[in-house]
């Protein structure tokens, strides 16, 4: 006899696919997830512990100290048997211990360059090339920000030539789905070269 | 040994660090279901012993009548992830809930299907 389950097996659950969205502090990650998401951008509070260095202690008490880091994400229904999240990855550094979990299993990733700061997306852009993570770079266009045209990021950033870097403005929904189709048409002509 | 995290630490107060893992009796996610935070879950159907089960799970169970990540089950029940995993392991394993791991796009072929359909799913948005 069928169980009362049958109608709800696991086949009839979705898979999730996942999409970093990377840069600096404030380069406007959070922004472009919730230009393109379906649902209002949700935020899971993670809580951290970690030993707190360089702290005299007398006691014998334990140092440890807390910070509470917020993950940003939203989602995109692909089809029923698909979903997309997108991931606002945390930006300050010393939370990069979080990175790999976020990135583990992540189709590629979206490195969002702030032209006033560029030097800020420096170490997601490393981060992903060590770990071999596909990413493309979209330079936000912030109002009155200095534009550089993406070859000139490119060189800053020393990026290989067939990584795309393209311009975008993450406020706006349309410019976030052409960075997110960018990503999917890099990732599929890796695939090609790949076979 | 049971307990490194004592119930004692809950009166830490509000917005302690301590009191969510309470909800687990001081367990982590290790012997039970590798949950990812995209993991894909759902309530199962059938009946459920509510006196064996935590508050929270009982609300993890009614948020789950459709499916929904681990990461939101987090987020809109405002519990940290790695507290949620623990619960979510227990239902799981009770029989109680249905999981689904994430995709991993590892097989060549298979992964070029489901690029092609998260690209024309972009597209159409």
């Amino acid at each position: 006899m069928a169980s009362n389950d049958s109608d709800r097996g696991p086949t009839l659950l979705p898979a999730a696919l996942k999409v970093l969205i990377a840069g600096g502090f404030g380069a406007g990650k959070t922004t472009m997830v919730g230009s393109i998401s379906e649902i209002t951008p949700l935020s899971t509070e993670e809580v951290m512990t970690e030993a707190s260095l360089g702290v005299d202690d007398l006691s014998g008490v334990e140092n440890k100290t807390t910070t509470t880091v917020a993950l940003d994400f939203g989602r995109i229904t692909i089809s029923p048997e698909l979903v997309l999240y997108l991931f606002g990855t945390p930006g300050q550094e010393r939370f990069w211990f979080m990175w790999n979990e976020l990135a583990a299993g992540a189709l590629g990733a979206v490195v969002l360059a702030d032209t006033r700061r560029l030097e800020t997306c420096f170490p997601s852009v490393d981060f992903f090339e060590r770990r071999g993570i596909p990413f493309v770079v979209a330079v936000n266009c912030f109002d009155g920000a200095a534009v550089y045209q993406p070859e000139e990021v490119r060189d800053a950033l020393s990026l290989d030539p067939q990584i795309p870097v393209l311009l975008c403005d993450a406020r706006v929904r349309e410019s976030c789905k052409e960075v997110l189709i960018t990503l999917i048409q890099h990732l599929q002509s890796r695939a090609a070269s790949t076979v | 040994m049971s307990d490194r995290r004592t119930p004692d630490k809950a009166s830490d107060g509000p917005g302690s660090p301590v009191r969510p893992y309470v909800m687990t009796e001081g367990r982590e996610a290790t012997n039970t279901v590798q949950l990812d935070m995209i993991s894909v879950v759902i309530s199962a159907r059938g009946e459920v012993d509510e006196l064996s089960l935590e508050p929270e799970q009982l609300a993890i169970l009614d948020l789950c009548q459709r499916p929904l990540s681990v990461a939101e089950v987090a987020a809109r029940l405002d519990i940290p992830v790695a507290v949620v995993k623990v619960l979510m392991g227990d239902l799981i394993a009770r029989g109680y809930m249905l999981a689904r791991a994430p995709y991993t796009i590892q097989h060549p072929v298979v992964g070029r299907d489901v690029l092609q359909a998260v690209l024309d799913g972009i597209q159409r948005l």
